[in-house]
């Protein structure tokens, strides 16, 4: 389960040697923004190197590449690809070609690794309006796509706003790339929360990008972590819920009943698969609910 | 290719970094500064000394400004610097 994702500058020791020990469900290993041009060779080495060594168990790795446009991109994949993370991310993906330009380049090292091909999946960090309008196309690209990323800050740089503790501005863009993901049949991650020192307005921002559809969300601060963890795990009443809604289901189907109703309210195919979920990652958070 | 051909430096100074120091020479000498000099001192030349030969490099003098780096950051920065210290201008 994926609820929080933390940016960990790629050339900084000693963030990157206590990454485990934040919380995060997943690393985002940042050798992009976080790195000066003239520190990318020491960046993906320290990475690599931190990675092989240090494990960070009980994390996802992922690892923020350069972008296509950038003389830098496929050196950091000869890098890190080897060191097989859950994900790469490909920054400013604007359409369905970056990400194939991506996968070619990754399939050609899998096969020089003797690696299966598909072991190294994606996540496509969209940041420009053109990507947001391209984001069904980004998601579908190909299979090696398990995710897509919203970058907020960039994208209102493109879209000539300003970003706002309220998030008005990228409404539009939050709820496109849901749609786009969910039906590309991916998962989808919302933008950081920029304000470090703001704590109630990160937990009203992740409870919105939750409410919208947001499979979790990043942080560029280890404090936000515990914040965006509790929104994006089902609560107890929720687990609860849910297991009354199998319970339910189930009764109805021994008394050979066709309609189910609980609490007053019709219990439908949808209300089902969304019980299942809920119960599914409560199993792997370890959260039992009443009825486990 | 394998030996240096100029002078590089890689890391910094930053707490649980190494700053590397790195030349042509005609063997491997190295130099270490270190606030864990006492009981590391001989684990971090071995260290170096393994990344060197890992990569080839049998002529090299080496100064090492350890500010509490682990092994990884240690190897990382070696070879960022060896890399480095390969490349013509």
């Amino acid at each position: 389960m994926r609820r929080s994702m933390l940016f960990l500058p790629g050339n900084t020791p000693n963030i990157l040697i206590n990454g485990d020990a934040l919380g995060a469900d997943a690393l985002i290993f940042d050798l992009e923004d976080a790195v000066s041009p003239d520190e990318k060779d020491s960046a993906r080495i320290l990475v690599r190197s931190a990675v092989s060594a240090l494990g960070y168990a009980g994390c996802e790795i992922i690892v923020r590449i350069n972008a296509v446009d950038t003389p830098y991109w496929r050196e950091d994949l000869r890098e890190i690809v080897p060191l097989k993370p859950s994900l790469i991310m490909p920054p400013k993906t604007s359409c369905a070609q970056d990400v194939l330009t991506v996968d070619a380049a990754i399939a050609g090292l899998e096969d020089e690794l003797g690696m299966q091909r598909g072991t190294v999946r994606l996540i496509p960090l969209i940041e420009t309006a053109l990507g947001v309008e391209n984001a069904y196309q980004i998601a579908s690209a190909c299979p090696r796509v398990a995710a897509i990323f919203l970058g907020g800050e960039d994208l209102t740089a493109d879209l000539r706003c300003k970003r706002t503790r309220e998030g008005a501005e990228i409404a539009y863009a939050r709820s496109r790339m849901v749609c786009a993901a969910r039906a590309a049949g991916v998962d989808v991650y919302d933008t950081p929360f920029t304000d470090v020192n703001d704590d109630e307005g990160l937990v009203l921002d992740a409870k919105t990008a939750k409410s919208l559809g947001f499979t979790g969300k990043a942080a560029i601060s280890p404090r936000h972590v515990p914040g965006i963890n509790e929104v994006f795990s089902p609560s107890l009443a929720e687990i609860n819920y849910a297991y009354e809604v199998l319970e339910a289901i189930r009764l109805a189907k021994e008394q050979g009943r066709g309609a189910v109703a609980l609490r007053g309210k019709m219990i439908d195919a949808p209300i089902v698969a969304r019980a299942r979920q809920t119960i599914e990652a409560a199993e792997q958070l370890g959260l039992g609910g009443d009825r486990a | 290719m394998h030996q240096l051909v100029r002078k590089s430096t890689a890391g910094t100074m930053e707490s649980s970094d190494v700053f590397v120091e790195l030349e042509p020479a005609g063997q491997i000498e190295i130099e270490i500064e270190s606030v864990v000099y006492a009981q590391f001192g001989d684990a971090i030349e071995n260290t170096v000394r393994d990344v060197l030969q890992k990569q080839g490099v049998t002529g090299a003098r080496v100064r090492l400004h350890d500010r509490g780096a682990l092994e990884c950051v240690l190897r990382a920065r070696v070879e960022t610097a060896v890399r480095r210290g390969r490349e013509e201008r």
